[in-house]
């Protein structure tokens, strides 16, 4: 079985024209889940040594351990949430200034209902040739949550991280379907985030979340590959959506670094970069070629671990809904196409606008407010610099980077409801939304305080 | 033939006792009787729980597939193999791979590019068991440093006795867990590592997480031992005027020296249990670790590999609890002393 992994690792013996690295031993920190992968091939396929890194990999036990890990120096970086040092940064939860050169991926999320709630929820969902019409709208949802809220029964639903990209995702998705997902604010409902919610949102870590669902603690989750499709298996729930039909193309992961570490070790980080946009080409090139052999890596049990099908169900291009129910997503994991790697100033900027819609920035905050943040944590120039070295070195190829970009995408319109969302205006964007916080409304304990 | 004999009881291979005094000729049909009671008894009943292990548990079924029975635990094993083989591979070809590197740096003169660096994959199974060992040893002989001293003089003085015994009562029962917190924080404040420290941090901890747990049975067998010595001797040293080290170590410790061991025996079977505990806790490398490792990898070979583990420390464990009962018997010269 192993003699298959040996796939030859090569580390091209053509070494780049170095850069003079302050340090060389390093130790990266990851949770197991799919996207983690850059990481895992920077490693095995040598990308690290040709740079003359020598890195070591240690899985963390959650986000707040390996945060915790980064900022007190154990760690030299990590694989994290996107809103993770955005959230450090401006000092929700851990205070701490964290910054990204790199993007580690877009997708690969997905929010699963139980098998009880999928039965309630069937009947509203529009039905063509015998399957229901994807995308699914929380509109089907709605009534089941009024019926439980008039009952007296909490609904409630698990994500893995207050600013995890699986809060602001179900969120959306609940609020585009008219369900109140609750907000942010003082008190003790407050910091979970419950403020005059129809669904009780709670954090359980990622591999916890289908028994927790099988224990009737939660009725639905939003959670990383692949703890939906373990659902699917073990026969206990449904994956409803996906967050690529919630968010066409949105990111997801992040390589974060302390904005010390990052000053102190300028060439360091450089390297690091290199070697990880290498990683995220071989992972995508030649239309997902290497996806089988990142899979048989990523299943050794020092990476993710779990066995190799399951991972390969999402990696592949494929996703399975109701059982049986197997549709083609091709991009729902993306690690380079679309310059998935490149730090957009943009994507920060949708994660801060997320925060303040519910209610963990507690201010209304002016447009160059979000810019100043977005500058301060994502560091495009690092990338850019990185992969110019590595055009000239002639690693990658000039057009699968956005060369010439000052950081913003185009204004993005593939939004389950239809939104469109231009980075320049962050609360031109937040005034949009029906359910959300508006310009000059804060929390109090018992709901939204209007002007 | 005899001192054959009485080599293999010292070491405790009475198994091959009988096998022994067989080929010396010695009343066959007696030796036959005797080899069925060693041998063959514990052979039988031993075949008897594999068969029962395999047909029940395939019983048993979990998220992870079904419990699996001594095939699939064969296969996992051979599996933990292969990937030790794997890995040293890959570690031998980065070793390569260096040497070529810093070769060519050697031949462009550009000597101040040329880094030797450790490989830094992960551990294998075989590491992490080392890992355990080297750790369940570390504990073991700081608790014995520290236990029979102090036994002595418990054993020695009624007062100090006394002195000691409110703490002994009150630290013995409290499990390695409780203790392995409060470890952690003080080895994290005082002990600073750098690249060149002896021990790293995570090894220190689980080690005296060990001490703190196999100091007890050491510590009450040797006041016990000491404390029990024949009066008549005592006396002996008494009139011969003999200083207090002399005492100690011409009377005190040979006469006490059976219970210390036994002791000693406890320690090291309570410090191997409390191990692997405490490196799941701590997540210190270790066996510990890997069994939790594979707990969350949750595949579906975790099962498999878990049910390794336990087995490797039971016999780990055995093979700890040999050791030490044949320097028991080295040391003890049974009744003669």
């Amino acid at each position: 079985m192993l003699s298959a992994l040996l796939i030859a690792t090569t580390a091209s013996n053509v070494i780049a024209e170095e850069l003079k690295l302050e340090k060389d031993e390093l130790t990266f920190g990851f949770i197991k889940l799919t996207d983690m992968a850059p990481l895992a091939i920077a490693y095995e396929q040598g990308f690290f040594e040709d740079e003359g890194l020598f890195v070591t990999l240690e899985a963390q036990a959650n986000w707040k351990v390996l945060l915790d890990g980064v900022i007190d120096g154990n760690l030299d970086g990590a694989h994290m949430l996107a809103g993770q040092p955005l959230g450090a940064t401006i000092g929700y939860g851990t205070k701490a200034h964290i910054v990204t050169a790199f993007s580690m991926d877009l997708n690969g999320n997905g929010i699963t209902v139980s098998n009880e709630i999928w039965k309630q929820m069937k009947p509203n969902i529009p039905v063509k040739n015998g399957k229901p019409v994807h995308p699914i709208s929380a509109e089907a949802l709605k009534p089941v949550v009024e019926k439980y809220k008039s009952q007296g029964k909490p609904f409630n639903m698990g994500m893995v991280f207050p600013v995890s990209t699986h809060n602001y995702e179900l969120r959306y998705w609940l609020a585009a379907g008219g369900i109140e997902p609750g907000y942010y604010g003082p008190g003790s409902s407050g910091t979970v985030g419950q403020i005059s919610a129809d669904t009780l949102l709670s954090v359980t870590p990622p591999p916890q979340m289908p028994a927790t669902m099988e224990a009737g603690t939660i009725y639905g989750y939003c959670v990383g590959e692949p703890w939906n499709q373990q659902a699917v298996f073990k026969g206990i729930g449904v994956p409803v959506i996906t967050d690529y039909e919630i968010w066409k193309n949105n990111p997801e992961k992040v390589f974060g670094v302390s904005s010390d570490w990052a000053e102190k070790y300028p060439n360091t980080h450089l390297a690091v970069v290199k070697a990880l946009i290498r990683a995220a080409q071989w992972l995508d090139e030649k239309n997902n070629v290497n996806r089988k052999a990142a899979v048989k890596i990523l299943s050794q049990p020092n990476y993710v671990g779990a066995d190799a099908e399951v991972i390969a169900n999402s990696m592949t291009g494929t996703f399975e809904y109701e059982k049986g129910d197997v549709r083609e997503v091709p991009d729902f994991n993306v690690f380079f196409r679309y310059y998935a790697t490149y730090p957009f100033y943009s994507d920060a900027i949708w994660y801060l606008t997320q925060m303040r819609r519910w209610g963990q920035i507690s201010e209304d905050k002016p447009d160059n407010w979000y810019h100043d943040i977005a500058k301060k944590v994502y560091k495009p120039d690092v990338y850019m610099k990185a992969a110019k070295m590595l055009v000239t070195e002639g690693k990658v190829k000039k057009e699968d980077f956005p060369f010439g970009t000052d950081g913003y995408r185009e204004p993005q319109k593939e939004f389950i409801d239809n939104m469109s969302f231009d980075g320049k205006k962050p609360n031109e964007y937040l005034a949009q939304f029906p359910i959300g916080l508006k310009s000059g409304e804060t929390v109090s304990a018992t709901g939204v305080v209007k002007k | 033939m005899n001192k054959f004999i009485h080599i293999l009881e010292i070491s405790g291979l009475t198994w091959f006792v009988p096998l022994a005094r067989l080929a010396a000729g010695e009343s066959p049909k007696e030796q036959l009787r005797q080899l069925w009671l060693v041998m063959g008894i514990p052979i039988v009943a031993f075949s008897v729980f594999l068969l029962l292990w395999a047909q029940l548990s395939s019983q048993v079924v979990t998220s992870l597939g079904t419990i699996p029975g001594p095939t699939a635990v064969y296969t996992q094993a051979a599996n933990l193999w292969q990937d030790h083989k794997y890995q040293r591979e890959k570690s031998s070809s980065f070793y390569e791979r260096q040497k070529a590197r810093n070769a060519k740096y050697e031949d462009q003169g550009k000597t101040e590019k040329i880094k030797w660096r450790d490989y830094t994959g992960s551990p294998t199974y075989f590491d992490q068991i080392w890992t355990s060992i080297k750790t369940v040893f570390m504990g073991f002989l700081i608790a014995t440093f520290v236990a029979v001293p102090l036994g002595i003089l418990c054993g020695l003085s009624t007062t100090f006795n006394s002195a000691m015994n409110p703490i002994i009562q009150l630290f013995k029962p409290v499990s390695p867990l409780a203790w392995l917190p409060i470890v952690t924080m003080i080895v994290s404040a005082t002990y600073v590592t750098a690249d060149n420290s002896w021990f790293s941090k995570s090894f220190l901890n689980s080690a005296i997480t060990v001490t703190l747990c196999s100091l007890w049975p050491t510590l009450i067998n040797t006041a016990l031992g000491v404390s029990s010595i024949d009066k008549d001797l005592m006396n002996v040293g008494k009139v011969l005027q003999l200083g207090w080290f002399t005492k100690v170590t011409k009377l005190v410790l040979p006469s006490s020296l059976p219970l210390i061991f036994t002791g000693l025996r406890l320690s090291l079977g309570v410090g191997w249990m409390v191990l692997i505990a405490a490196e799941m806790l701590a997540q210190n490398p270790g066996l510990g670790k890997f069994v939790w490792d594979e707990f969350q990898n949750g595949s579906s070979n975790s099962l498999g590999r878990i049910m390794v583990a336990v087995l490797t420390i039971g016999i780990i464990g055995f093979l700890l609890d040999r050791i030490m009962f044949t320097l028991q018997n080295l040391f003890t010269f049974g009744d003669k002393r």
